[in-house]
C-alpha cells in the first residue's frame, strides 16, 4: 500500500495560517494540519473521504488555535 | 556531491527504498508519538515515540545510558548497525533520536532526507507490520557531553559573550508574540529569547519539499545572520527538538566545531527566575 491523492492546502483558521496535507492510504483518508511557522503537526483527522478526513483535523486545528495568544 | 561537510549522514527516499530490507540496517520513524507510524511506515521500521520512548519520563532528561541501551536492544540495533531515521515534522523528532545516538557514541546513524512527508508524497511503499526484532545486546558510551548545553553552560556563555546562539523557533516566539507555537500548549512563563540570540528559524534550512537546502544556501544562511562558527555555537528551541534539527544542520552538514544543543531551551530559560530576557526582534 502506499500515500495516494497527496495534496498540500494552506488557509487559515482562527487569525492563524495553517497547512493541511491529505492523502488516501488504502480506503482511509488521512489529514495532518499544521501550523505553518514553525511547522508543527496540530491536529489529524481520518476519514472516508478527504473532506471528511480534513474536517476532522479543522475541527480540532480549530479550537486549539483559538487558545494561542498574542501578546502585545 | 552535495558539498556538505559530512555526506554520509544523509540518504534519500530513493537509497532507503533500495535498502530498507537489508541486513546491517535499521530504518526507525521518529514521532512525537506513534499515530503516524501506525497509519504506515516504511516497510521495516520499527517506531519510536519522542515522548515516551526518548525522554526521561520521571525528570525532564534524555535517557540515560542503561535506557538507551535498552532501547537499541529491543529495537533490533546492535552497535554496527546502521541506523537510518526518520519522522513527522520534518525530521524534527529523528533529528533529537540522532543527537542522542550520537551522546551515546553510535557510529552509523543517518536521516532520511525530506522525512516522512516527502516519503507519502512520493508515493513510496507503506506498511502496518511492526517489526519484532530479536532483542539483542547493546554497550552504549558515555554520554558526550560536548554535544549539549546545559543551564549552567548557557549562563556562563551569555554572561561572557562566548558564545553564537541560534534561536531556531518562530520569528513570533522570538520576539515574545506568542509563548509557544500556535496551536500548542504555552510552556513558559514569559516571552522573547536570550539576550544576543539570532533568529534562524529551522525551516529555512529545508527546501519547499522539506530536504536540506545546498551546502551553499546553508553556509549563506548562517553567515548572512552572524554565525560563523569562530565561537562555539549554541542552537535552542522550545524543547529541543527543533535545535537537534538546526545542530544536525550546522554540525554535520556545515561541519562547524564546537555545535551544542541546549535542549532545556526556551521552555528552561523562559522559567527562570530574574534570567535575562530580551522581546521583540
Amino acid at each position: 500500500m502506499k500515500a495516494e491523492e497527496y495534496v498540500v492546502e494552506e488557509s487559515a483558521l482562527a487569525g492563524w495560517p495553517v497547512r493541511f496535507s491529505s492523502y488516501r492510504i488504502g480506503a482511509t483518508w488521512h489529514c495532518k494540519a499544521d501550523n505553518v511557522s514553525p511547522g508543527a503537526t496540530i491536529a489529524i483527522g481520518k476519514g472516508s473521504s478527504r473532506s471528511e478526513a480534513k474536517a476532522v483535523a479543522r475541527r480540532a486545528a480549530e479550537a486549539r488555535l483559538k487558545r494561542t495568544r498574542r501578546r502585545s | 556531491m552535495s558539498g556538505y561537510a559530512c555526506e554520509d549522514v544523509l540518504v534519500s527516499t530513493e537509497w532507503v527504498e533500495r535498502h530498507c530490507g537489508d541486513s546491517g540496517i535499521r530504518i526507525v520513524e521518529v514521532d512525537v508519538s506513534t499515530g503516524a507510524y501506525d497509519e504506515g511506515h516504511v516497510p521495516g521500521a520499527v517506531g519510536w515515540s519522542w515522548r515516551s520512548q526518548l525522554c526521561d519520563t520521571v525528570r525532564r532528561d534524555i535517557l540515560s545510558k542503561d535506557a538507551f541501551a535498552a532501547l537499541m536492544a529491543t529495537s533490533g540495533v546492535a552497535n554496527d548497525t546502521t541506523v537510518v531515521l526518520y519522522g513527522d515534522n520534518n525530521n524534527w523528532f529523528a533529528a533529537w533520536a540522532f543527537w542522542q545516538m550520537k551522546i551515546y557514541g553510535h557510529k552509523d546513524v543517518r536521516l532520511m532526507n525530506g522525512g516522512r512527508a516527502k516519503w507519502l508524497a512520493e508515493g513510496r511503499e507503506l506498511s502496518t507490520d511492526r517489526p519484532a526484532p530479536e532483542a539483542g545486546s547493546y554497550q552504549a558510551a558515555d554520554p558526550d557531553g560536548s554535544l549539549r548545553a546545559l543551564l549552567g553552560d548557557v549562563r556562563a556563555a551569555v554572561e561572557a559573550g562566548a558564545a553564537e546562539l541560534v534561536d531556531v523557533r518562530s520569528p513570533a516566539e522570538f520576539t515574545g508574540e506568542i509563548l509557544a507555537p500556535p496551536g500548542l500548549p504555552e510552556t513558559c512563563q514569559r516571552g522573547g529569547h536570550i539576550p544576543g540570540a539570532r533568529n534562524i528559524p529551522w525551516g529555512e534550512a529545508c527546501a519547499a519539499d522539506g530536504t536540506f537546502k545546498s551546502a551553499d544556501d546553508l553556509r549563506e544562511l548562517y553567515a548572512k545572520a552572524g554565525i560563523t562558527g569562530t565561537k562555539p555555537v549554541v542552537a535552542y528551541c522550545r524543547i529541543g527538538e527543533r535545535s537537534s534539527h538546526s545542530w544536525f544542520v550546522l554540525k554535520y552538514l556545515l561541519g562547524l566545531d564546537g555545535v551544542t544543543n541546549y535542549d532545556g531551551s526556551w521552555t528552561e530559560w523562559g522559567n527562570l527566575v530574574a534570567a535575562p530576557v530580551q522581546r521583540g526582534a
